[in-house]
């Protein structure tokens, strides 16, 4: 049987510039002024997304593709699935692709629940034939058949998700790509949806592609996994295999990061200068016992008056759960006016909060309602947690596997009741 | 069963894209049915409007220009002269404006989900046309109210004026849409230039009280003039202007073709700088 997918020396090349990607016509018409008077102000950076892949995948296979953020995963799902064409090489598609890089894509508020299958359905790729067919499951597994009639915008936003699924768990395409669709909604409505897919897949040998962050879902749900690093396939093989490989590479650790000038400033309000890791004494680092506090600064460059912003960051550990998220509530300058310079901001990890393992770091300077990321760095910082058991911590003196993804110094009393 | 084979490869010769789009004609379809739903469901004034706007410019130019300004417009009186020129006018703006703004609006589909792009400006027009028929029921009733005699024969003229509209307004349009995506602040002109086609077309004035030859010639290039000769030749039974006509029919082609080649030739970095 000859593969669902071949793909031959791939690559995907991007331009780098420090504006927008999209230009206005008044630059185009500026830039050969700029030019003349100051010639390299207009480089433009080059960097591969993706290069030299090379892939088989057969007929009928569960693959999870895992790497860190910027690794090219949905890059090259976007590839597969057409919708940005690559700079180099060639693939080989058998079979429709289905893919499901967001739910709900297409749906209309003003359109009934009935009208926005339809539609959604047709954008996803069903034929109209198939939906008639369909229609009746996809409002059943969906559990919103008492408002299908009524327009979307009177839904609420679960049972607009669920609607959505549930039209996406009702493609049958030979080929579908999923692209982290499932870290929304509600738990349970989720694992129906795996579960279906699962059943379609395993009856009618159909092939999934998988991308996640979530590598328990890999693990469930995926038989073959390839491992993406820099734009390249570094691994590919039986899941369970390739998982422990990446959780061991993930173990550098980076205590930081420096963006010089020109870089990382894809807005004119503020730009990232430095972030860092350091322990209470200030002296930087990237190992830490379950004790102490975790010090993560970060300096940045305010470079128009009286911008309002907050900064934060979000906290991940080596299976990629999203131990907490932060930004500054407390302090005395968040989201109030700044002025041109440079700013330090500081957040203090307690101590007796995390347990031994690596920890990776994404920050993000932001204004949180509405909602507006000026800046938003994945996985810059990385560092380790390790037990001193010359100090009093949770483990005390056990030092068997001790699993949970906190660790707090819980307080016990036990008193001797007569 | 053999499956269909897709092969990828970086972006390489000029095609129309036709065949796929033919593939892709239920979501063609489902597009412009959502977008006229929508039109007519989000006012109940939706019908209305589509009528009540050339209505509204023709009892206006009416009072200026058969009253005030009293202008000759040959076998038609001034009302029914304006409405036909009126109703095939807003068929190529509102063609023109919606198919323009609509790669942006639709940034969002686009960069989740792959297909003939073209069908996005494509259903923009279709949906121009549908607010077209329902100013065409409006006209054909006035017509019944000046006793404007409508004969068969003006069927073909009819649609050859508006098949060139559309074809002219899809161009254009598309090309458009295209600028739009890479150079943002392209849409700001677009009204502009609407304007001046506008006063460069014989709606509101007959063609004939341009007196230059070389302004007519160059007003010729405008295709709207030469779709708007053959409806109103249509209507009167008159003689038609072929010049005129044939000028706008080579423009319409010029601006069809520069359109899909523009679009067809960045269509595949849309979703990257959309």
């Amino acid at each position: 049987m000859k593969p669902a997918i071949e793909i031959k020396n791939l690559g995907k090349q991007y331009m780098l510039q420090e504006a927008p990607p999209y230009i206005a016509l008044r630059d185009v018409i500026s830039q050969p002024l700029k030019k003349l008077f100051n010639p390299a102000a207009s480089k433009v950076n080059t960097f591969w997304a993706l290069q030299d892949i090379n892939l088989r995948i057969e007929p009928g296979e569960r693959v999870g593709i895992i790497g860190r953020n910027g690794a090219g995963k949905s890059t090259l799902l976007k590839i597969i699935s057409r919708i940005t064409p690559p700079s180099t090489g060639e693939a080989f598609i058998r079979g429709r692709v289905g893919s499901l890089l967001e739910v709900g894509t297409g749906f209309h508020p003003e359109l009934t629940g009935r009208e926005n299958i339809y539609l959604n359905g047709s954008i996803l790729g069903l034929k109209k034939a198939e939906i008639n067919r369909q229609l009746e499951a996809i409002i059943d597994f969906s559990g919103v058949e008492k408002f299908i009639d009524s327009p979307l915008k009177h839904y609420s936003s679960g049972m607009q998700l669920r609607l959505a699924f549930s039209v996406a768990a009702h493609l049958e395409p030979e080929i579908l790509l999923i692209d982290e669709v499932l870290a929304v909604g509600d738990l349970e409505f989720q694992k129906k949806c795996l579960g279906k897919m699962e059943e379609v897949s395993k009856k009618d040998g159909r092939t999934i592609l998988f991308v996640s962050h979530n590598l328990d879902s890999i693990r469930k749900f995926c038989t073959t996994t390839l491992l993406l690093e820099k734009g390249k396939l570094i691994a590919s093989g039986p899941t369970e295999q390739i998982i422990n490989q990446y959780v061991a590479g993930h173990l550098d650790t980076v205590a930081e990061q420096i963006w010089p000038e020109g870089k990382n400033s894809y807005n004119k309000l503020v730009r990232l200068v430095k972030i860092w890791l350091h322990h209470k004494n200030e002296t930087g680092g990237a190992r830490f016992d379950t004790t102490e506090e975790i010090g993560i600064s970060m300096t940045y460059e305010v470079l128009t008056d009286d911008v309002v912003f907050t900064h934060g960051i979000n906290l991940f550990n080596q299976e990629q759960v999203n131990v907490f998220n932060s930004h500054d509530v407390t302090s005395a300058g968040a989201m109030q006016k700044r002025k041109k310079g440079h700013y330090t901001a500081t957040a203090w990890i307690p101590g007796h909060l995390l347990p031994e393992g690596i920890f990776s770091i994404s920050a993000a300077i932001f204004v949180p309602n509405p909602v507006d990321v000026f800046i938003h760095v994945h996985d810059v910082l990385s560092f380790e947690i390790y037990t001193d058991f010359s100090k009093l911590t949770a483990r005390g003196q056990y030092t068997e596997e001790f699993p949970g993804i906190v660790r707090p110094l819980i307080q016990w009393e036990a008193i001797n009741k007569e | 069963m053999e499956q269909p084979l897709t092969h990828i490869t970086p972006p390489g010769r000029f095609s129309t894209g036709i065949r796929e789009i033919w593939q892709y004609r239920e979501l063609f379809y489902f597009f412009t049915w959502r977008d006229i739903k929508v039109k007519y469901k989000q006012t109940t004034l939706g019908f209305l409007w589509a009528i009540l706007q050339p209505l509204g410019m023709m009892l206006l130019f009416t009072l200026l220009f058969s009253k005030t300004w009293k202008t000759d417009t040959g076998p038609l009186n001034y009302p029914l002269f304006v409405l036909s020129g009126l109703i095939l006018w807003n068929l190529f703006s509102s063609s023109v404006s919606h198919a323009g703004e609509s790669m942006i609006q639709h940034a969002g589909i686009i960069r989740k989900i792959y297909f003939p792009r073209m069908i996005i400006p494509g259903s923009a027009v279709l949906v121009s046309l549908f607010d077209f028929l329902m100013g065409l029921l409006i006209f054909i009733v006035f017509c019944l109210v000046y006793k404007q005699p409508l004969h068969w024969y003006s069927l073909p003229f009819f649609m050859a004026g508006i098949i060139l509209v559309l074809l002219a307004g899809f161009g254009a349009g598309t090309f458009l849409s295209a600028l739009n995506v890479k150079y943002r602040d392209f849409r700001y002109t677009i009204p502009f230039l609407l304007q001046v086609l506008f006063f460069s077309a014989q709606v509101i004035y007959p063609l004939s009280v341009v007196k230059q030859p070389w302004l007519v010639n160059l007003l010729a290039l405008n295709p709207v003039n030469g779709a708007i000769e053959l409806f109103r030749a249509g209507l009167t039974g008159g003689p038609v202007n072929y010049s005129l006509v044939l000028t706008g029919l080579a423009a319409t082609i010029l601006i069809l073709l520069t359109g899909i080649y523009y679009f067809r030739k960045t269509e595949a970095y849309f979703a990257d700088i959309a």
